[in-house]
Order: structure tokens, then C-alpha cells, then sequence
């Protein structure tokens, strides 16, 4: 085809508006201004389109002239995400599948919840509520945040060592091909024959097809929750309470550390009741029946004093419990008022290597004169370093960028991974092959053909090609993002 | 316990070199399992050994030949387990066949599956190419998901050579609850008990009796015990039961009759099929012995919300994996493509097409 043939930007409206209401076929640059990013707004893109179908359908008819033309889809769900994974391109379609809000059955009895993607996370559990039930995965975002993203993301939550991640709590998807045609994952069993394609799909950033529907599993809520607090005077006696309690045998479903320099934004924030003179804060959420919460309470807090604990405050009202999450679960807003921008990272580490991947980091702090707040997800080793700075010091980004790649270097020496949770989008393209070498680059983008041979879903994220791999070691000394508007949103 | 994978890689290669075909052959405890496939023995029992594991980072890794009795004693040592209890056909089953094969055993709707508790792998692709995918974190969302990818692929991507596994603590008390109660009635209790927040960990009917499996924190046992027992029984040799129900050791599991695994909706009415059956995962799996087409029981299990296979005997010739439509066809031919584009690996051992 050459572009000749290729539709203009009105002409490809008009298309749209054969099928679509005009006033979602969105054209005009002031209603396409809050679509040019996601949750990471450093990246930003106007695009060249926005539709928002409300039928599978018409989404069906979105893909079939976008495949025809070959032009790029970016599906959107909240636009929540951290790693600019929903970035619009520049010649492309933004797919918006924000009209898709509807929980279209819910089954008590088998524990599940058939939705529509544009459902927000928390919705499912308010819905499921009435049932004594709730939905797992708890991101930070779950007000916000959709369901079809967390399918895309792979989402997690600070429950997620005990509860597992979206790829563990969904049964079914619903999927569009990139041709448009359409696909059923899964089934309403617990498996399903041949290879795992449900797996596949979750975490794939939208490269892959267009959820439109997602059966998730629903679990019955605990008897009881409490949170134990502890506070330490160094991270390593903090980590290695987070170890005796493992040790012990006690999945928490919560386990949350935070540094000094979280936990006195936190408490400044949120007047949680934090200790302002603590290295290390633990906070340990145990759930079940009513027995079994209070026998791992008391060991837990035994276990918190025989670790060297300064202090232990355990919840004793669910008012309380909220307080004390309230200070964790506003961490990074509370980080955004001492500090004019900050820039959130999520890399994965073992564990047993916390002490020595936060010395580390604080000896790179110094070096590039930028503070860094520490909020660990401690039970499954997920950690966000909080870089702080000013985007309006010519340069200071660029630093932090530079900064939170070296961090991201680490957490693989150390064998883990550069993104837990946050996904790869575009923001961690340029450290993709720093965890995987060439052939197995050369094998995601093999996946990616098996399903999108032109490449048209979302291009540009989630895996480099090797030609953007060569170029990207070419820009590695001026890392320089579109434009910069405002700080990155927790 | 040695690393033979740089000899595993020669053999890839000269298979592919030569346009011969392999038959990927770990404990060979499996080997009843799926279609008959043509091709040369490639034996990775010899790779073989735990690489690592930090019982306090909950992650395991091994290479994939360590039969799963090497695990078991090592994780028992420090009071953990593999939660997803996988089946052992025999002493010599492994972890890379228990991937392949997508093998969990009762306590799965609760604890997890062995596909849940992947983190990551090595794999041999077609081209001979040792990769590595996931980790040994629990969370890592870079790259697409080739780690889970392959339970269940019956080893058509590639050979696995090395698994990374999330393993959990044992329950500190374990109880067995046994009622007398028909199938339906069974089948209704089951899910409503999965619903309450108590520490369930196992339900399976069987010869008209309802068994629950109850682990975790002594208290909560015993508490949950006294609300539900009733008129049931406690089973004084539970563990044992549950260990013969995973190894498919049971009675029911003798004989030569085809059996047919059904895995569905777990709230389905049980098809109207007469003959013998088996409840576990409280519904959401069901076996059953007999004689049948693989076109009337696909009827059945779509009727119910799932898939069916034939499990163990019958016609090993036709197809024995619930049909795919035919773009979900399509769409797997062009991944197998991917990992494996001369078809060196299990040729036609998941489906005829595959």
C-alpha cells in the first residue's frame, strides 16, 4: 500500500462516524489534549484520533480499517498507567475503551464475575461485596484503575503475595484480534487444554489484542484483618523481620516497608502515627478467621520485639487498620509535597538483597545530589525508589532518568527484574535488554508476529525490536523524553 | 544431578540439521499422556538438580529433569511445599513434565497451581537457543509471559530446562471431613463452602462421599472442624486419601476404561452421563471412566462452561485435547512457528495440527 492510499485524518473520521456517535470520534485538539499520556506524564503524544466504541462490534470495525490501513492502535483503558504503555502514537488510533463500564453477571455461588474491561477494579469488589465477596488484586490505583488495564499491566497490590496477581485471578478474556476478529481465552473451568494463551495475554501491554470482556475469580472476604506496625533503627533488622516471619511460616497478606524518608513524608501527609525517628517502618497485615488472626498476631509481634523492633503498635479497630494503611497507601502523594516532581521506580529484588541494594542506591544518590524515598513492597520484593527533583532545573530530569536506570541495572545484577508491576511501555524500553539478551528479544518479537504481523498494536512498547535495541544504544548517553508537563502520578 | 544442557542443545541441533524429529521423554511417567508422537527420545531425565533455593525467599529453582521426590524432600526439610501438589505417576516424575503437563493436584482452586507458582524458565527453543524468561521474583512484568506459556504445551514450544518456582509453608494442622451425600447435594455444599472465609483447602466427592480438606493455623482448624462437622466424620488417614486422589491411585483410577478429565464451571449440573465419577477441586474438575466420543463429550464440558481431554487410554490416535476454534488454531500454529520453526519438538503430541 503506499500512503497514498492511506486515509487522512478526516477521512478516517468520517469512517469512524459511519459507525460511531460524531461526538466519540474525537478530532479536535483541545478534547484530544487529556488523551496525549497515561499516569506517566513526562510522555506525551497527541494522536491522531480518539474513538470510543461502545460495542464490541463497532470495535471490531475500528480494527478492521485500522489493519486495512495499517494503522496503529493504542488500546486505553483509565489512562492510570506508569509506564506510558497507553502513550498515544502520533499517526494512530487511540482506542478508548472507557464505554465499556458495565459488570455484566455476577455468580456467588462460583465465585466469579463476568466485566466489561472499562470497569474500574474497585467497582468489581463494591459490586461482589453483597455476596461476601471481593476481587484480589488491589493496585494503589483500584479507584481509578480498569480492569482491562490490570489485564494488560498484569496488576498487582500490596496483597499480592498471598492473593496473587490479575494472571491468577482471572478464569476468561474475551479478546479482538488485531484483524478483528474474535478470540475466546480461557473458560469458566480452572484450565484449559494446550498451551496457556490466558498467561500469554496477561501482561502483554496491549501488543497482542483488545480485551473486551474478562471473567474474573472472587474470593470470599476474611473474617478479620489487623496490622501489626513495627518500627526498626536500620533497614537490614527490618528485612531480616520480614525473613523470621516467612521463616515462620506466615504468608502476611500484606507486608510493606518504608524508609526514613517515607515514613516522615508519610506521617507528615497522613498523621498515621508513624515514628518520625525510625531508619525502617514494617507494617504487617494478617487476615483469615478470627482464630488464625489472632494466633499469627501474636507470633508476629513476638517475632517483631525478638528482631530488635523500637516500637510495635498492632490495629485494634478497623478505623485504626485504615489509619495505619493510610499512611503507606499515601506515601507518594505525601513524597510529591516535599519535593516539586518525583520519579517512581519498580524494580523486583530477592529479598535477601534489600540492605545492599539501598546502600547502593544511597551511595548513587549522593553522587547524583538527588534524595531518594523508599517504599517496598517487602513480602514479594517489589521496590519503588521515589527520585526526587525539580523539572524545572534545566537537566534534572534528564539526570533522574539516568539515575533510575542505574537502580533498574541493579535490581538485574542482583537477580531481579526492572519492572514488578508498572509494566514496560515505553518508559523501560531502553532497559529491556539489560534483562534479556538478543535471542531472547528476538523471540518476544516472534510472539508478537505470531499475533500482529504488521505490527500495528501498540508499537513502539513493551518489547524493542532489534532495530529500536541498536538505537537505543546509539541515544543512550541523551536519554530525553517528548515533553515534559507534570510530575508522574502515584 | 548434572547439566547436560549443552548436550541437549547439540541434539536440537542435529535434529534440525538432519529434518529429524523429537520426543521429549523426562521421568517418561506421562507418557500415557496426549496424542502418540512420532520422534527420536530426547531424554532430559539427566538434567537434573535444585540450583538454588532460599527457603526464606519462598523461590526454588531446578533443573527440570529434578524429580519431584528431590524436591519434596528438600522443601520438606524446611517445612515447605509445593503448593500446587503435583501428581507423582511415578517416584521418577519431574518438575519440566509436571509443567508441560499442566499438573496440579487437589488442593489447586485454593493453593495454587503449578502454572500460578512459575516465575520463571530456561527453554531450548527449535533453533537450539538456550533462553531465559521471568525470574526468580515474585513479580516481573517485562516481556510477555513465555514462562506460563508453556503449561500445558505438552513440550511443543521447546524443551524446558530449567524451572524457578514460588513454594509456600506447609500448614502447620491439616483435618479431613467425611460426609455421606449424593452427587448433587455434594456438588451444591461444595461451592457454598468454597464461598466462606474458612481455611478449605481440598473438596472431592466420590462413591457418594463428600470429603473436605481443611488446612492451616491450628485454631482456625479446629474452629472451622467444630462448625461443619455435623454429621460428618473426621478422617483419621486424610493425608493419605488426598495423596492417593493426586497420584491416581484410587480405585476408581484401575482399570482400562478411557478416562476423561472435565474441567468446568465448578457450579455446572454433572453432565448426564452414566458410569462412574470422580469430584475434585470442589467441581471445577471432573473425572470420568468409559467408553465415548470425544465429540459427545465435548458437548458435555461446553455444556458445563469448560473443556474436556482424554486423559489416559481410549484412541491415542485422534485427537485427545478439547477442539480449538479454528482462529485459536491458526493463532497457535504461528506461535509453535515461533519457538519452533522446523517442528523438531513433540510433532502432533498436543493436537494433529500442532
Amino acid at each position: 500500500m503506499t500512503d497514498q492510499d492511506k486515509p487522512g485524518k478526516a477521512q478516517l473520521a468520517e469512517m469512524f462516524r459511519d459507525f460511531i456517535d460524531a461526538e466519540y470520534v474525537i478530532v479536535d485538539e483541545e478534547t484530544l489534549r487529556p488523551y496525549e499520556c497515561d499516569g506517566l506524564s513526562m510522555y506525551c503524544e497527541m494522536p491522531l484520533i480518539v474513538v470510543l466504541p461502545e460495542t464490541v462490534q463497532q470495535v471490531q470495525r475500528v480494527l478492521r480499517i485500522c489493519h486495512q490501513y495499517s494503522i496503529p492502535v493504542v488500546a486505553r483503558g483509565a489512562g492510570t498507567g506508569l509506564c506510558a504503555g497507553a502513550m498515544p502514537h502520533a499517526e494512530g488510533v487511540v482506542l478508548s475503551l472507557a464505554k465499556f463500564n458495565r459488570i455484566l453477571s455476577i455468580d456467588p455461588l462460583a465465585r466469579s464475575a463476568r466485566v466489561q474491561p472499562g470497569v474500574r477494579n474497585l467497582a468489581i469488589t463494591e459490586a461482589a461485596a453483597e455476596h461476601g465477596l471481593y476481587y484480589g488484586p488491589d493496585p494503589s490505583s483500584q479507584i481509578a484503575c480498569t480492569i482491562g488495564g490490570n489485564v494488560a499491566e498484569n496488576s498487582g497490590g500490596v496483597h499480592c503475595l498471598k492473593y496473587g496477581l490479575t494472571v491468577h485471578n482471572i478464569l476468561s478474556v474475551e479478546m479482538l484480534s488485531v484483524e478483528g476478529e474474535k478470540l475466546i481465552i480461557g473458560s469458566q473451568g480452572l484450565d484449559s487444554c494446550g498451551m496457556d494463551l490466558l498467561a500469554l495475554i496477561t501482561g502483554s501491554e496491549g501488543l497482542l489484542g483488545i480485551v473486551t470482556e474478562v471473567t474474573v475469580k472472587l474470593l470470599p472476604q476474611p473474617e478479620k484483618a489487623q496490622v501489626v506496625m513495627a518500627a526498626f533503627d536500620s533497614v537490614q533488622q527490618a528485612g531480616d523481620a520480614v525473613g523470621g516471619i516467612i521463616s515462620r511460616g506466615i504468608i502476611p497478606a500484606g507486608l510493606e516497608m518504608m524508609d526514613t524518608h517515607a515514613i516522615r513524608a508519610a506521617e507528615d501527609f497522613a498523621k498515621a502515627g508513624y515514628p518520625r525517628d525510625a531508619q525502617a517502618l514494617l507494617l504487617c497485615e494478617v487476615d483469615g478467621t478470627a482464630e488464625e488472626v489472632q494466633e499469627h498476631i501474636t507470633q508476629v509481634e513476638g517475632l517483631f520485639a525478638t528482631f530488635g523492633a523500637t516500637s510495635v503498635r498492632t490495629s485494634q479497630s478497623e478505623a485504626e487498620r485504615a489509619l495505619l494503611w493510610k499512611g503507606r497507601k499515601s506515601a507518594f502523594p505525601a513524597v510529591g509535597r516535599i519535593s516539586p516532581d518525583y520519579y517512581c521506580m519498580d524494580g523486583t529484588i530477592p529479598r535477601g538483597q534489600l540492605a545492599h541494594v539501598l546502600t547502593e542506591m544511597q551511595r548513587m544518590s549522593d553522587e547524583y545530589q538527588l534524595r531518594v524515598a523508599n517504599v517496598f513492597h517487602a513480602g514479594d520484593g517489589n521496590l519503588h525508589p521515589l527520585i526526587l527533583f525539580d523539572a524545572n532545573v534545566p537537566g534534572e530530569f534528564e539526570k533522574t532518568e539516568e539515575f533510575g536506570a542505574r537502580i533498574l541495572e541493579l535490581c538485574v545484577e542482583v537477580g531481579g527484574c526492572i519492572t514488578g508491576e508498572h509494566g514496560v511501555g515505553i518508559e523501560k524500553i531502553r532497559q529491556m535488554p539489560i534483562q534479556f539478551n538478543e535471542q531472547e528479544l528476538v523471540q518476544f518479537n516472534a510472539i508478537k508476529d505470531a499475533f500482529d504481523p504488521a505490527g500495528t498494536l501498540n508499537p513502539g512498547k513493551g518489547v524493542p525490536t532489534l532495530r529500536h535495541c541498536q538505537e537505543h544504544r546509539a541515544l543512550e548517553t541523551k536519554p530525553a523524553p517528548a515533553s515534559m508537563t507534570t510530575k508522574g502520578a502515584a | 544431578m548434572a547439566d547436560i544442557a549443552k548436550r541437549l542443545q547439540e541434539q536440537i541441533l542435529s535434529a534440525r540439521d538432519a529434518g529429524t524429529k523429537l520426543n521429549i521423554i523426562g521421568g517418561n511417567s506421562k507418557s500415557f499422556m496426549g496424542r502418540v508422537s512420532s520422534g527420536e527420545p530426547l531424554m532430559v531425565a539427566g538434567h537434573s538438580g535444585i540450583v538454588s533455593y532460599q527457603p526464606v525467599e519462598l523461590v526454588l529453582t531446578a533443573r527440570a529433569g529434578t524429580p519431584l521426590t528431590e524436591l519434596v524432600a528438600a522443601l520438606d526439610e524446611q517445612g515447605q511445599m509445593l503448593s500446587f501438589e503435583p501428581p507423582r505417576f511415578s517416584n521418577e516424575s519431574t518438575l519440566g513434565g509436571t509443567l508441560a503437563c499442566n499438573q496440579s493436584g487437589p488442593g489447586r482452586p485454593w493453593w495454587s497451581s503449578v502454572r500460578d507458582q512459575v516465575l520463571g524458565i530456561r527453554l531450548l527453543n527449535g533453533r537450539g537457543e538456550h533462553l531465559r524468561f521471568g525470574g526468580q521474583v515474585m513479580k516481573n512484568v517485562a516481556g510477555y509471559d513465555v514462562s506460563r506459556l508453556q503449561a500445558g504445551a505438552m513440550g511443543s514450544l521447546g524443551l524446558i530446562t530449567e524451572v524457578s518456582l514460588k513454594v509456600l509453608p506447609k500448614p502447620a494442622v491439616t483435618r479431613t471431613l467425611v460426609f455421606d451425600m449424593p452427587l448433587n447435594e455434594a456438588l451444591g455444599l461444595m461451592n457454598r463452602r468454597a464461598a466462606e472465609p474458612k481455611p478449605l483447602s481440598a473438596a472431592c466427592w466420590l462413591d457418594n462421599r463428600l470429603y473436605l480438606r481443611l488446612s492451616g493455623a491450628q485454631a482456625a482448624v479446629d474452629a472451622t472442624v467444630r462448625q461443619w462437622q455435623g454429621q460428618g466424620e473426621q478422617l483419621d488417614d486424610g493425608d493419605a486419601f488426598w495423596a492417593a486422589l493426586r497420584d491416581q491411585e484410587l480405585a476408581f483410577f484401575d482399570g482400562a476404561a478411557p478416562l476423561w478429565r472435565f474441567s468446568v464451571n465448578p457450579t455446572a449440573a454433572n453432565p448426564a452421563l452414566e458410569g462412574d465419577w470422580l469430584l475434585d477441586w470442589g467441581g471445577a474438575q471432573r473425572w470420568y471412566r468409559g467408553d465415548a466420543s470425544m465429540a459427545q463429550m465435548q458437548e458435555l464440558a461446553e455444556a458445563a462452561g469448560g473443556q474436556v481431554s482424554l486423559f489416559r487410554g481410549g484412541d491415542r490416535q485422534g485427537e485427545v485435547m478439547h477442539a480449538q476454534s479454528p482462529v485459536l488454531q491458526t493463532l497457535q500454529q504461528r506461535l509453535k512457528q515461533s519457538f519452533d520453526p522446523d517442528g523438531v519438538f513433540n510433532p502432533g503430541r498436543l493436537y494433529s495440527w500442532m
